[in-house]
């Protein structure tokens, strides 16, 4: 091909012809045969149309390796041409020195040029085959169409390519009136062409249209060229000459005025693109950890990595439920509303103050942390605060509705962006194809994980064949599930065991608190977290080891393993708020108390000061002496503070010494132990990372479980992450091993987060049933002094917005219009899931008649070869006269028709142009199976009119009219 | 491209952010990777080539069955030793890289897989396809029979014209229902 530049640019050839040349280059590359035939036409028209312009032509004199139909081909041109030269080549003989010197110059130039169009036509060609491709497993119907439209695309870029020729020739006769003694054609493009003048004025509408096409392509082209599984060097090629090409004619396609701004626009969106990547490498700079995980990921596979990508995920969610409640809640109660001690909520009582600054009590979140803004008690009545009018209690209420809304929103939202990735996970058709293509997990680059990797293949792959087989037995089917059933029974004892040990230690722990905390020992106190945060940690291996009867699969012995530890962890929950509740109905019972002794101890305060003089000033009375109730609200927080505390305290101190300790004593007492304590008994830990999302997502629900109460715990919850994070990294990094069996994340990683939303709800039910139905403290809280706590709504609808909006919104919230609209949800949701369903139902419609279609052709084509054997063989007999050299033209020319036949006769075009390797591979089974289903359909045994018929068609082209019969 | 400084230059650099899936840190990262490859003497060479046996060192690659295959595939040399040019070095990562789009990674994992270049995925590529995902061990290889039904298993699946072998688009066709290969078909520095 660089001899083909080098001869057309040495004799000043027209581009026209050099564009054939290249057109004859990818053509003889691809063998692409019938689409070839089909721009011959193109190109003679185009050649045609050349002399009727009167343009100047030579030939290519050098003899290229091309096949010899082209060459002849071309001789018809050139003798067409011919007779265009003699008229000028007077004019062309003087010029011809001096052009030549000036060619030497352009060449390199030409050189470019001519491989840009040669990139050009090679990127119409890898979109061509992109699509064939792409098309080739549809429906055959929809194969065609396709096949069709790509060749009007073809079609079109062609026109557009001629269009830009063209265009450049007009530049040409601008360029010749102006200097008449730089006529010739070959030099004066090559002028125009670099010095990129390009004038628009000269173009008429439609071309200025196509060039903007053409345009417009190019950076589409450029758009989509990161996406072409092309080596790099093409992809620079092509880049640069598209952006030249973009550069240099973009400007041409404005008028006047427009020009300039259109000039203008282009560069701005090419500031905006640059802006945009920019952006995008800020923000994956941006990403926390991200190499951390990375680290992790190569060394522990893709499933260790999905935890700690959970953790970061739910990290950001704890960001944003703080800054919500920090920013709106916390911050400004701090700064504008009444400061400590102005008001008896606001300060410790006398009774607590001697020990409210010591570390024991801070550490239970008393003293001076339980009359701060870190609770709900701290927070004034004041409807509106500061000197902007920030309506607090309004505000802690929205928030704490916000919280859980946007931790719904969140939550879905990932869910369905995962549902949507993971596609139609559960269609289990390519069971066997995806275990060989997609089971390695490339990420893996430490050898001992690349082990467990393989073995885990290795069995997957087995077990795998031998349920396909169905021939497993089970040697004991009684037994096996006899130890299922106990398993079960034991697994019921372990949960109701632990419910009942909570509820107990719970209420133990309320006779503690009437008592008086002081008398008792730091475990009597902290019993219900203890408790709780060591039934976690000993129950799912108490599981583990039950689990080991039932002889499950190792992913079924894992789904019950999550099951179970679920249930133990809900369980132990909910008991805990049963618990609790119990403990309200308490605190409230005391309050009764109270407040009937506060009106007691006001009465006599007042009668025994100010009963003489009314007009005497009001008695001030110190607020941490004033009397008051036990405040079930902050009480409630409080709980939910120290089990979040005992349990982030737990989890490190299991990790330090589960993970940590155990790794340094097998590491350094292996010298001197008995047996080989690393590959033995104790051995180092694998990260367990069902255990620990399942940690995590606990964690999660009481973050907003009692987030309401406490608007520190999301506070807490991000330092918990936090420390977490690296603390994690960090161990599993230097003392787990990779586990044994490698799980992929992405198959777990919905069921989390389904996990997740189960959670939230289960969370969100009793924080939002406390507040629904139990009346609000009435001396601490921003909701004190009302009966309800939502009537904080009410109160701003009437007070601080217009009379009609109440009215409307009391109008909407009529049950007359609430009942309908759920019915139209019910509805909606209804109609949705039947469609979703009918498109299921047609999916695998679909799948059945794609199969139909396929054992239908596969019969039809057996048949085919079978009918065509006997023909050939009788073909052969009746005709043994025949050359050799015939019969090798017959087969080639029935094994494209057959080829044709089993894409179900109709992709002639398609398979001609499509060079995938497919194709070409396919051919040599032909000769085994086919030769000729052509005899076949004409039904005429040993046709002896075939051929001698066939020898004439010496031209493959020509073969094709009888199969056109056919069809 | 053509820039031997240990510093690419900011052209190429934006054009092979224009040109890859990976951001500007990334394609810093793999050129300090890459240099720390070469010789010293290497270096200074326009357009260095680094053999396959020094990629293959590299850890991301190091415990991966298919490496040599990933090193041909993404090899422009001409006398197919697998040798790698940072170009082509690039070319690998972004079709590893996270925001890769399905299609190309389906495309060269296809070659990948394809270990005879022929364009198709015959028995014989799955043969050796299998025997890299079980491991060069003993006692995780599969037997003769196992292997076969497997073989057959798989054509029956994904072979939807049932010509004996898997081209490229039927492999598409199942890579892209498949769950998990967009995320574990990563490879990152």
């Amino acid at each position: 091909m660089p001899g083909d530049t080098l001869i057309t640019s040495e004799n000043d050839t027209d581009i026209e012809l050099d564009f054939a040349g290249v057109e004859d280059f990818q053509e003889n590359h691809k063998r692409e045969k019938h689409y070839g035939k089909r721009r011959n036409g193109d190109r003679q028209q185009n050649k045609r149309e050349n002399q009727r312009r009167k343009r100047s032509s030579k030939s290519v004199q050098g003899i290229r390796e091309e096949s010899q139909s082209k060459t002849e081909r071309r001789e018809r041109s050139r003798r067409r041409k011919g007779k265009a030269e003699h008229e000028t080549s007077g004019h062309e003989g003087n010029k011809r020195e001096r052009d030549q010197t000036r060619a030497k110059s352009t060449k390199s130039k030409k050189n470019i040029k001519n491989e840009k169009t040669r990139k050009l036509e090679g990127k119409e060609d890898g979109e061509a085959q992109e699509k064939s491709e792409k098309g080739k497993l549809k429906l055959v119907c929809a194969k065609n169409e396709e096949k069709i439209e790509s060749g009007d695309q073809l079609k079109e870029k062609e026109k557009a390519l001629g269009v830009k020729k063209k265009k450049k020739r007009r530049k040409k006769v601008v360029e010749t009136s102006s200097e008449p003694e730089t006529s010739e054609d070959g030099d004066d493009e090559e002028e125009v062409n670099n010095d990129g003048e390009v004038r628009p004025e000269l173009l008429s509408p439609e071309e200025l249209e196509k060039l903007k096409e053409a345009v417009d392509e190019k950076k589409k082209l450029i758009q989509s060229l990161r996406g072409k599984p092309w080596p790099m060097k093409q992809k620079l090629v092509t880049l640069r000459e598209s952006q030249l090409f973009v550069e240099k004619y973009e400007g041409a396609l404005g008028k006047g005025k427009g020009r300039k701004l259109y000039a203008y626009k282009v560069m701005m969106t090419k500031k905006w693109m640059k802006f945009q990547r920019d952006f995008e490498n800020f923000k994956t700079a941006c990403i926390p950890w991200e190499m951390k995980i990375k680290e992790i990921e190569s060394h522990f596979g893709s499933s260790v990595a999905s935890y700690f990508i959970f953790l970061r995920w739910m990290y950001s969610i704890n960001m944003i439920l703080f800054g919500l409640t920090f920013g709106l809640v916390m911050v400004p109660e701090a700064l504008m509303g009444r400061p400590y001690g102005s008001i008896p909520r606001k300060t410790v009582p006398r009774a607590e103050e001697a020990g409210a600054m010591d570390f024991a009590v801070l550490w239970d979140f008393g003293g001076y942390a339980q009359y701060s803004v870190l609770f709900y008690g701290y927070y004034n009545n004041q409807r509106a605060i500061g000197w902007f009018k920030f309506r607090m209690p309004l505000s802690y209420f929205l928030v704490g509705v916000g919280t859980v809304a946007y931790s719904y929103m969140v939550v879905i939202r990932t869910m369905a962006r995962n549902a949507n990735e993971s596609g139609i996970g559960d269609d289990n058709s390519f069971n066997f194809s995806w275990k060989m293509f997609t089971s390695w997990d490339y990420l893996i680059g430490n050898p001992e994980t690349a082990d467990n990797k393989f073995a885990s293949i290795t069995t997957s792959f087995k077990e795998a064949i031998l349920e396909e087989q169905e021939s497993r037995k089970d040697d004991n089917i009684h037994l096996t599930r006899f130890l299922r059933v106990l398993a079960n029974f034991l697994v019921l004892c372990c949960l109701a065991g632990s419910g009942y040990l909570i509820y107990f230690v719970v209420r133990r722990s309320q006779k503690f608190a009437l008592d008086g905390l002081e008398n008792h020992s730091w475990w009597e106190r902290n019993e219900v977290n203890m408790v709780m945060s060591l039934l976690g940690m000993f129950c799912p291996m108490l599981f583990d080891v039950i689990s080991t009867l039932e002889n499950y699969h190792p992913r079924v012995a894992l789904q019950w393993q999550l099951g179970r530890i679920f249930a133990l962890f809900l369980g132990n929950l909910y008991t805990f708020i049963i618990a609790l509740m119990d403990a309200i109905n308490l605190k409230r019972k005391e309050e009764k108390v109270v407040k009937y002794n506060i009106t007691m101890w006001e009465a006599s305060l007042y009668n025994g000061t100010g009963s003489e003089n009314s007009t005497a000033p009001p008695i001030t009375i110190h607020p941490a002496d004033v009397p008051r109730g036990p405040c079930w609200e902050t009480m409630v927080g409080q709980e939910f503070v120290r089990l979040i505390i005992s349990d982030t305290m737990t989890t490190y101190i299991t990790l330090l010494i589960g993970d940590f300790l155990r790794a340094v004593l097998v590491r350094f007492l292996n010298h001197c132990w008995c047996w080989d304590l690393e590959a033995g008994f104790p051995s180092y830990s694998e990260f367990d990372v069902s255990g620990n999302v399942l940690g995590l997502i606990f964690n999660q629900g009481m973050i907003w479980m009692g987030a309401f109460y406490a608007p520190c715990l999301p506070a807490l919850n991000l330092l918990r992450l936090h420390v977490s994070m690296y603390l994690q990294c960090w161990a599993v990094m230097c003392c787990n091993v990779p586990q044994e069996r490698v799980f992929k994340a992405s198959g777990s990683n919905n069921f989390y987060m389904a996990m997740l939303l189960v959670i939230l709800f289960l969370s969100t039910l009793p924080a939002i049933y406390t507040i629904v139905t139990i009346p609000p403290s009435f001396d601490c809280g921003p909701f004190s002094g009302k009966n309800r706590m939502f009537d904080v709504i009410q109160e701003t609808l009437e007070s601080d917005f217009p009379a009609w909006f109440s009215k409307v919104f009391s109008y909407a919230s009529n049950p007359g219009l609430v009942l309908p609209f759920i019915l139209l949800m019910v509805l909606a949701i209804y109609y949705l899931q039947s469609t979703s369903k009918s498109y299921k139902e047609a999916n695998v419609e679909l799948k059945k008649k794609l199969q139909m279609q396929n054992e239908e052709n596969k019969k039809k084509n057996k048949q085919a070869a079978l009918k065509a054997q006997m023909d050939l063989e009788e073909a052969r007999k009746s005709a043994s006269q025949t050359a050799v050299h015939q019969r090798n033209n017959n087969d080639s020319v029935q094994r494209r028709e057959d080829d044709e036949e089993i894409d179900n006769k109709n992709q002639r075009m398609y398979h001609g142009r499509n060079p995938s390797p497919s194709v070409g591979n396919r051919e040599p089974h032909f000769p085994v199976r086919d030769p000729g289903p052509r005899n076949a359909h004409n039904g005429n045994h040993g046709n002896p009119r075939y051929l001698p018929g066939f020898h004439q068609q010496s031209e493959p082209r020509m073969c094709r009219v009888p199969s056109l019969e056919r069809h | 491209m053509g820039t031997t400084a240990s510093q690419l230059a900011k052209d190429s650099l934006s054009e092979y952010q224009e040109l890859t899936f990976l951001t500007k840190q990334e394609i810093l990262l793999a050129h300090r990777r890459f240099t720390e490859l070469l010789d010293r003497d290497e270096r200074n060479h326009p357009n260095p080539r680094v053999p396959m046996e020094v990629i293959l060192t590299l850890p991301e690659l190091k415990s991966n069955p298919f490496k040599t295959r990933i090193c041909q595939v993404f090899s422009t040399s001409e006398d197919k030793d697998g040798s790698l040019t940072f170009e082509d070095f690039l070319d690998l990562l972004s079709a590893f890289s996270d925001s890769a789009t399905l299609e190309i990674k389906s495309h060269y994992a296809f070659r990948i897989f394809d270990f005879d270049d022929d364009g198709t995925l015959d028995c014989g590529d799955l043969e050796k396809l299998v025997n890299c995902l079980t491991g060069e061990t003993e006692d995780t290889r599969l037997s003769s029979e196992e292997m076969r039904q497997l073989i057959s298993n798989i054509l029956d699946e994904s072979d939807i014209d049932k010509d004996g072998t898997v081209n490229l688009s039927e492999f598409q066709h199942v890579i892209s229902r498949s769950p998990d290969f967009v995320s574990s078909f990563k490879i990152v520095l």
